[in-house]
């Protein structure tokens, strides 16, 4: 429960310690990046404090100031140093990766690096105390350069970890040495092989911080620290006997196949050179810093990487699209409890918003509620959190939402008249400057808003399911929405931590446009003979999460028929026809996993496979892939979505496409637009005019 | 103790400020079945206050004033008024307090948002009642508590050995918490020996209590077909997914047969009052929204009913029951009304025979002169006018959200029927009594 007053209160919260002149301009300041000052127990209080900016990322300049600044502290010689951040939000969010991105010389990126490691080093070997304060967010370098401190102490609510792996990398800053040297050694290389983030009180458990110190006891604590109060950090027996080459070959053994399980190791080299690093070098510190220069170096400069920063750029660029200082609608308002919309409703209210929920049936409202509890139960959620979330779902069985509500998102069955009644039942009562939403996935905005008196505030809200997997939301505009409306769409879209991307009201907006071509063609495959397995295999090879036909069970079969029918209204030369069996398995109620029976047979949510189907041939990846490819192209010409890099974007996080390949756009233009323009053509001359290349692989080329 | 009557004739109050009844909604009264129940009291406010807050076009945060009445608090609800507040988004700047008067609780709040309304000093206040009676702890004996002090503080080990040695099987016996709240601890008597004292003292007869029990089931059954309480009962909706959406103590094809079939609970063999004329052991919760006129134009709301006049009144715990006749009889004597002037009634059935002996007082002319201080009895109580969609016996009584619930439901009852005045009032554990006149807009 937070309100205004408290507000007020919150900057005096954090503990600043000796520092004074909080409000001076970076050139009043010795140094651009950091703060110093001493206290009266002649402890030195270090502040990183990025200039012009919010939050702390580790770059270049602030690591040459930091050799500085510990040169001149080395000769005063003081008590201790304590080291924390001065950004409300955390101590640092890891190294600039701008400043990596793009490198594609290893020996450049070892020489970047063996300059950081000897500040770290010199940080490291400091012949007092000194302590690092993380509160916040703690990522990658950040902890990194904790790590070197003698002690460390988290604030509650602190979140640490080194996500390294994320980006196809690992640890570069002498984090693969010190963290296994620090913790339990199988831990620390879990954490950097899941690049999970601990919270404070786990972070204690796994010895990653010595204490969990509340703001208002840091100075005392500190006193405390600085006069040898806290012991120090005996190696345990599992890190000694890990100190052999042939234990840690045995333990190497089961990381591999746990992390092959995850990321297939010919797509994803990282896992493995860390794996490597450890089992090789684990028992010598020296040789290992070294070799952690060196993978670290080869990695970045490798494709995977340079594809995974790409889209992790890409993530932030879309997330900066949601900062338009309006304020986010704080009440939302769903039509329709059914799996859709309930998933919605829930998500925002997991997410912090009142969300009343509206269904004329009390069941549907109360399974939504249930999943409600289910998704605080997966993300271990307290008792008092849950019920917060639940609180803040507000079940309404007779639409009184809409007059309170700042956003109204209707997720009824896809019916034109049965939204456009809803649309007229509501508008009169909807609050001056509230906006209306649809999640429709296949009706024209331009037609649903023709009822509206004030179209200008209607947008599309397309989520994808499952709505608390899925990052990405379509924002779609139509030939009357106004910035305004599309403002707040993003707005909220941030403020539920999704990634928006914004697209023309066309028919299947960007993903359905290009998944349908995609999951057509596997269903004419199978109608070739070749089995679903086969299929399937064929793009998970290529780094798919799910094959196509697994997808269509996923999704459901009846949402892709009624999809693809709309698609092929409007786009029938680009589309496979739709096979009739499968308006038969519609009919006959088989949709796929929901329904325990469609492509596959389907047995505690998991498709029942052939492991035995035989591998498809090397055409086949093409006659999947570049239809989708030709659609994102086409969406491209049609000006439906701006540019290649929103494509990618949407592609990942809305349908999961390989990451590593770094989106459709950005395979298409490794392999070549030309290459892909001769391969559909060839396509196209063998199977017919859907393959036929769009003309914007040619013009773009 | 003395049984004179205690109510001051007080002048009529000023009306300069009227307090309004804007609308109030309730959770289905759920029946405790053996075990704690979905809902504490704090979520069974909050599962009906929700809807009602989407009601009405108020911000949730304009309110003056949460009063809610809940008797049995549980030690993780403390304050359950403050708690629902801010679980219902109300603000952390909204005031919220608990009010405590046994089964006069859920009107105390009504009463205490009335008063100060009309004194100018709230606007707009939400004010309701609650009580998970499945959650009423099971407590440790005083003996046990004592028992576990001294182990704990022991100075030796030959100290604690010897507080080991006094240990008693009979130490763990829980005291059942609910049990003990519906004792009178002045009187030592159960709730139900004060109506088995009532029913002997005004002749009640154990069948004129069933068919009265009967009667009481039938009108619930069918004001539940009807769809008389849709827009009262609010579903709720539990973590699991489970859902409950009306009152469920209703045994709609009872017998007088099957009633009369029943044993005494309260005084065996002979006593005349069962589980089957009593109230039922009940969860729920409901909430009204009282308004000035000032709130009433600021935010556009259309009243339901306005409140004219309240009156309290205290007697003998041992005759608990009969306290509805004396918070009446003042709050009509201050009227200037008569029993016939009032359109619905709306007493709370605590016991079956408790209620007749509350309408067997009012006929009886000695009673009325000795007791009452009237010339002659005041008339006849309509039973076709009390209660008519059913009350305690059927739907059940916890105990702190009755008040409200009975205030509630006169509205709505007045409203259906296209009429004006009404009485609601309860009898209250310990001897007291509150009433509430009400008007129809």
């Amino acid at each position: 429960m937070s309100g205004d007053i408290l507000r007020t209160l919150r900057p005096r919260a954090m503990e600043f310690g000796p520092l004074q002149g909080l409000d001076q301009t970076v050139a009043e300041r010795p140094w651009a990046h950091w703060r110093q000052t001493q206290d009266e127990n002649r402890v030195v209080w270090l502040f990183f404090d990025r200039a012009e900016a919010n939050v702390n990322l580790l770059c270049e300049t602030a690591l040459r100031e930091l050799d500085q600044i510990l040169d001149n502290i080395v000769r005063d010689m003081p008590k201790g140093l304590v080291l924390r951040s001065a950004k409300a939000d955390g101590f640092c969010l890891g190294a600039d990766i701008h400043e990596f991105y793009g490198l594609t010389d290893e020996s450049v990126v070892m020489d970047k690096l063996q300059a950081a490691h000897a500040i770290a080093n010199r940080l490291a070997a400091l012949p007092f105390p000194t302590l690092a304060v993380i509160h916040g967010l703690c990522l990658g370098g950040g902890l990194e350069l904790a790590l070197c401190c003698d002690y460390r102490l988290a604030v509650p609510g602190a979140r640490m970890g080194l996500p390294e792996i994320r980006l196809g990398l690992h640890p570069g800053l002498g984090g693969t040495v010190r963290l296994p040297r620090l913790i339990d050694p199988v831990k620390a290389m879990t954490l950097m092989l899941t690049g999970r983030t601990l919270d404070a009180r786990e972070a204690r458990k796994h010895g990653l911080v010595d204490d969990i110190v509340e703001e208002r006891h840091l100075r005392n604590a500190v006193e405390a620290i600085m006069a040898g109060q806290m012991g120090g950090h005996p190696q345990g027996v599992k890190a000694r006997i890990l100190s052999t080459r042939p234990a840690r070959r045995l333990e190497a053994r089961l990381m591999r196949s746990k992390s092959a399980d995850k990321a297939p190791p010919e797509h994803y080299p990282a896992p493995e050179a860390l794996i490597g690093l450890w089992e090789e070098h684990g028992g010598d510190a020296e040789l290992m810093f070294d070799a952690e220069i060196a993978s670290f170096a080869r990695l970045l400069t490798d494709s995977t990487a340079r594809n995974l920063i790409r889209i992790f750029l890409l993530r932030e660029k879309m997330k900066e699209q949601t900062h338009t200082r309006l304020p986010a609608p704080d009440r939302v308002h769903v039509i329709g409890a059914g799996a859709m919309g309930g998933d919605i409703a829930v998500w925002c209210a997991y997410k912090g918003l009142r969300v009343s929920l509206y269904d004329r049936q009390p069941e549907v409202i109360a399974d939504a509620m249930a999943r409600a509890s289910g998704l605080c139960r997966k993300k271990r959620l307290s008792e008092r959190a849950t019920r917060e979330v639940l609180d803040r779902l507000i079940p309404d069985l007779h639409n009184r939402g809409v007059s309170s509500a700042d956003l109204i998102i209707e997720a009824v069955p896809e019916k034109l008249e049965v939204k456009q009644q809803i649309y007229q039942d509501i508008e009169p009562l909807m609050k001056n400057g509230a906006v209306l939403a649809t999640n429709t996935s296949s009706i024209p905005l331009q037609q649903l808003r023709k009822v509206l008196n004030r179209p200008e505030r209607f947008v599309g809200l397309h989520f994808f399911n499952p709505v608390a997997k899925m990052q990405l939301v379509e924002i779609v505009r139509h030939d009357a929405t106004d910035e305004m409306t599309l403002a707040i769409a993003q707005t909220f879209v941030g403020r539920i931590d999704r990634l928006p991307v914004s697209v023309a009201s066309a028919p299947g907006f960007l993903v359905n446009r290009a998944l349908t071509p995609y999951l057509l063609e596997a269903m004419v495959l199978l109608d070739e003979g070749v089995a679903a397995e086969t299929i399937d295999r064929a793009a998970v090879d290529f780094g798919m999460p799910v094959g196509p036909a697994e997808l269509a069970d996923q999704v459901g079969l009846d949402i892709c028929l009624s999809v693809s029918e709309l698609l092929r209204n409007h786009f029938e030369t680009a589309m496979a026809p739709i096979p009739p069996w499968l308006r038969d398995l519609v009919a006959a109620g088989e949709l796929g996993r929901k329904s325990g029976r469609g492509i596959y047979t389907w047995k505690n949510g998991k498709a029942q496979k052939d492991k035995h189907a035989p591998p498809a041939d090397d055409e086949t990846l093409d006659r999947l892939l570049l239809p989708m490819l030709n659609a994102c192209m086409a969406c491209l010409s049609e000006g439906i979505v701006e540019n290649e890099n929103l494509v990618d974007g949407a592609m990942i996080f809305g349908t999961g496409f390989a990451p590593f390949r770094g989106g459709p756009m950005q395979y298409a233009r490794s392999r070549g637009y030309r290459d892909i323009e001769s391969s559909l053509s060839l396509l196209a001359e063998k199977y017919g005019e859907r393959f036929s290349p769009d003309p914007g692989w040619a013009e773009r080329a | 103790m003395n049984g004179m009557p205690s109510a001051p004739e007080s002048p009529p109050p000023s009306r300069s400020r009227a307090v309004y009844i804007v609308d109030g909604a309730r959770t289905p009264f759920l029946k405790v079945r053996g075990r704690p129940g979905p809902f504490t009291p704090v979520d069974l406010a909050v599962q009906c206050g929700r809807p009602l807050l989407l009601r009405q076009d108020i911000p949730v945060q304009a309110f003056d004033q949460v009063i809610l009445g809940c008797v049995n608090v549980l030690p993780t609800e403390m304050n359950p008024a403050r708690i629902a507040a801010l679980r219902l988004g109300m603000g952390v700047r909204t005031p919220a307090f608990t009010v405590q008067i046994n089964c006069g609780s859920g009107m105390q709040s009504i009463d205490t948002a009335f008063r100060s309304i009309r004194a100018g000093v709230w606007d707009l206040v939400l004010a309701g009642g609650s009580e998970a009676l499945s959650h009423a702890p099971v407590l440790l004996r005083p003996e046990a508590v004592k028992w576990f002090a001294d182990l704990r503080q022991g100075s030796s080990l030959l100290k604690r050995l010897r507080t080991l040695a006094r240990w008693r099987s009979g130490f763990l016996k829980p005291v059942v918490g609910l049990k003990q709240g519906l004792t009178d601890p002045v009187a030592d008597l159960n709730m139900g020996q004060t109506a088995e004292i009532l029913a002997h003292l005004f002749d009640i007869g154990r069948e004129e209590a069933d068919r009265y029990a009967l009667s009481s089931h039938q009108r619930l059954a069918r004001a539940q077909t009807e769809g008389w309480l849709a827009d009262e009962v609010e579903p709720a909706f539990a973590a699991d997914g489970r859902i409950y959406t009306l009152d469920d103590g209703v045994r709609p094809d009872t017998t007088l047969d099957a009633l009369g079939k029943l044993t005494p609970v309260f005084e065996r063999p002979f006593g005349k009052v069962t589980a089957g004329n009593s109230s039922q052991v009940t969860d729920g919760a409901s909430w009204l929204i009282l308004a000035s006129e000032q709130a009433v134009s600021k935010y556009q709301l259309t009243p339901k009913a306005v409140i004219i006049d309240s009156a309290w009144a205290a007697l003998e715990p041992q005759i608990m029951g009969l306290g509805p006749v004396l918070s009446v009889t003042t709050l009509l004597k201050r009227q200037n009304g008569k029993l016939d002037d009032i359109d619905l009634w709306e007493i709370n059935e605590a016991f079956a025979a408790q209620i007749l002996a509350c309408l067997a007082a009012w006929e009886n002319p000695d009673f009325c002169r000795e007791v009452l201080g009237l010339d002659q009895p005041p008339g006849r109580l309509d039973r076709e006018r009390l209660n008519i969609d059913g009350g305690a016996v059927s739907l059940g009584h916890p105990v702190g959200a009755s008040g409200n619930r009975i205030v509630l439901h006169l509205v709505n009852a007045l409203r259906r029927k296209g009429l004006k005045y009404g009485i609601a009032s309860e009898c209250i554990g310990g001897g007291q009594s509150g009433a509430m006149l009400i008007e129809a807009v």
